[in-house]
């Protein structure tokens, strides 16, 4: 009865006494309107009519003959409306929020994707909106801070700790603490106390669901292999949800390697983190040996955090998912490579999926099915990737 | 009797917080030798945290500074050993789960019990998970306090009930730091937890002047003062201790007439 949201040894729910009540009306609503009707019908025409679900599943024949094994489909969750499967969770908590009565939205954003879907919904549903954002994301991700404020919504520049997105969801959960009764925290990604990481995780399920579905019509038959970028871990749970009984499908989250998990500048938590307690929940996270959170780094500003979401490192502990690190350079590798290939632009988050599948497609038969869940567009990341590459445009 | 039944017996107990480490391990020292000469009756030593979600700014900023300092939790043990050769004034830790988590609860926990630590607080550690650190806790006689706040509503008498050392009350919503007032009524949840439990209740979280204090000790056994005290700290630095001590002393001396 107490230990609640557990996958494995990781989850609860370790937050102050003072959100404690909010976390359980969020469960008890949570477990009322995910079986109602008219809930689900609501939450169906907004993906549908809203966000332009279901997103395409695409066959990528260029890059699949380029590379000269498995096939290669993309999951084109970059395809939904705000450019991002962000889309999916925040219309289902925007809508639960809702139904509680509460008229106000808040949320952390590390590469603006959560914030802008957020900042999206508040605009839709009529709800007040403030995003919390490191300073040093609201430099690289400039453009989505204008599209937040375009969409009405406030941005705080949180200028803490490393000025990241670890420190945007501390302050969203400070914030949470000071104001309660009329504020819904969407929380972004299967992370956090619980039910977070569960009701995050059943929000973004559409993506696997739709893709086993598509699959089967196309292929008849399951992919080898499905693959998504980690940080911490909405898309690749979602991704891989609808998948976990099916043993023989290849579950493979990319760690965001930074400048390499042999680096202190590095976010892969799995391939360099241990256990630990933090922003509500126990799993793996980078930090020193008295256990202060490390100061992670990736040129991805969505991937750049010390933790994962509790489910994935249950699945690494039962060893159902692999997950594996890619630096900087391979994703920016294949971000210019997808664009090229396939006239797709990812963002660089999902590059690093892109990228693993760069790697392991040639050592597959070409009748093997790879899916890659391309979890946003790469718009937003065009400057900094020029200024990596060491051309400076002006945004 | 335990030491920290003994700070609230007969009396309204004032309880100063100090992030160890800011400035330097040393200032920390005097400053904890300054409040027990003021009339401090427990002391709440901050084991400094990258990331402490339930801190305002004030405390927020002496974490870094401790840290950017070269604290270690194991400096913080020394330093605990050093100050319990001269001391009886019941010593609580107040840091965050993973502080002792990382280190192995058996072994931070075990390690506390041995230099005369007399309780913990995790702000981060709710009733549902307080399991697999209290019994321990309770295996080593080291109170694991708990928190209650102002949102706990039918929490609270369950919380009373399995709460060991004294019960921490969070006077109003939001993190630690300055308010202009306290607007929470109080008085009905600290009967609530009369009515559930007996150790002693004091009120902490935005108390930052003698006024607010002796309110705060009247209506509890007593009360808590972090940011107040952090900030003195933040403007004198090395030469914080005596100022510590003297604003230690009208805080304390509110409480105790209380």
């Amino acid at each position: 009865m107490r230990k609640k949201g557990r996958f494995g040894a990781h989850g609860g729910q370790y937050i102050p006494e003072t959100l404690m009540n909010a976390v359980i009306e969020l469960e008890k609503a949570y477990d009322h309107y995910k079986e109602d009707p008219d809930f689900n019908r609501e939450l169906n025409t907004l993906f549908n009519e809203y966000a332009g679900r279901p997103s395409r599943l695409y066959f990528a024949k260029k890059m699949t003959e380029d590379l000269g094994g498995a096939k290669i489909y993309l999951k084109r969750e970059d395809l939904n409306h705000t450019g991002s499967h962000k889309i999916n969770n925040v219309l289902g908590q925007a809508l639960l929020a809702k139904k509680m009565g509460k008229t106000r939205l808040i949320a952390e954003t590390g590469a603006g994707q959560h914030g802008v879907a957020t900042a999206t919904a508040a605009a839709l549903m009529g709800m007040e909106c403030v995003v919390f954002m490191g300073e040093e994301d609201t430099k690289r991700q400039a453009l989505n801070v204008y599209r937040m404020r375009l969409l009405g919504s406030e941005v705080i520049s949180v200028t803490t700790g490393t000025a990241t997105l670890k420190d945007a969801v501390s302050e969203a959960m400070r914030e949470w603490t000071r104001r309660i009764d009329d504020t819904h925290y969407c929380l972004g990604s299967v992370m956090g106390p619980h039910p977070f990481p569960t009701i995050v995780r059943d929000f973004q399920s559409v993506i696997s669901r739709e893709i086993k579905e598509e699959i089967m019509k196309r292929e008849g038959r399951l992919p080898d292999a499905v693959i998504a970028c980690v940080g911490g871990g909405s898309n690749a749970m979602g991704s891989f949800y609808h998948f976990i009984e099916d043993r023989d499908v290849k579950l493979i989250g990319c760690e965001a390697a930074g400048r390499g998990i042999d680096t202190f500048e590095t976010a892969a938590t799995i391939n360099t983190g241990r256990s630990g307690i933090f922003h509500g929940m126990k799993s793996y996270f980078c930090q020193d040996e008295f256990g202060q959170i490390a100061p992670v780094y990736s040129i991805s500003a969505g991937l750049d955090y010390p933790g994962i979401g509790p489910e994935h490192a249950f699945l690494h502990d039962t060893g159902r998912a692999e997950y594996v690190p890619v630096t900087d350079e391979e994703a920016v590798n294949a971000f210019e490579y997808l664009s090229r290939t396939e006239g797709i632009i990812p963002a660089i988050e999902s590059a690093h999926a892109v990228s693993h599948a760069i790697k392991i497609a040639p050592k597959m038969s070409r009748d093997s099915i790879i899916v890659i869940t391309i979890s946003g567009r790469g718009d937003k990341d065009c400057a900094a990737i020029a200024r990596y590459r060491g051309e400076n445009i002006e945004e | 009797m335990s030491r920290i039944k003994k700070a609230f017996e007969n009396k309204k107990a004032f309880i100063p917080f100090i992030t160890c480490g800011d400035p330097d391990i040393e200032t920390t020292e005097s400053i904890v030798n300054e409040v027990i000469k003021a009339g401090a009756d427990l002391i709440e030593l901050g084991i400094p945290f990258s990331d402490p979600t339930a801190e305002g700014p004030v405390i927020q900023a002496a974490n870094v500074r401790a840290l950017k300092n070269g604290i270690t939790t194991d400096k913080i043990f020394e330093l605990t050993k050093r100050l319990r050769e001269d001391t009886e004034i019941p010593l609580v830790y107040m840091t965050y789960a993973n502080v002792v988590y990382s280190y192995g609860s058996e072994r931070f926990i075990g390690k506390c019990s041995e230099i005369g630590i007399d309780g913990i607080i995790l702000p981060d550690l709710p009733f549902e998970e307080k399991d697999e650190f209290s019994d321990i806790c309770k295996e080593k006689g080291v109170d694991l306090i708990s928190l209650i706040a102002p949102t706990s509503r039918q929490r609270t008498a369950m919380i009373a009930r399995e709460a060991e050392g004294f019960i921490y009350l969070v006077s109003s919503l939001g993190v630690t730091g300055q308010r202009d007032r306290i607007d929470t009524d109080l008085s009905p949840i600290i009967k609530t937890i009369k009515e559930n439990t007996d150790i002693p209740c004091a009120v902490g979280f935005g108390i930052s002047d003698p006024t607010q204090a002796a309110g705060m000790a009247a209506l509890s056994d007593g009360a808590i003062t972090g940011s107040a005290i952090i900030r003195i700290i933040e403007e004198y630095g090395r030469e914080a201790p005596a100022h510590v001590g003297a604003f230690v002393k009208s805080m304390a001396d509110a409480v105790h007439s209380a």
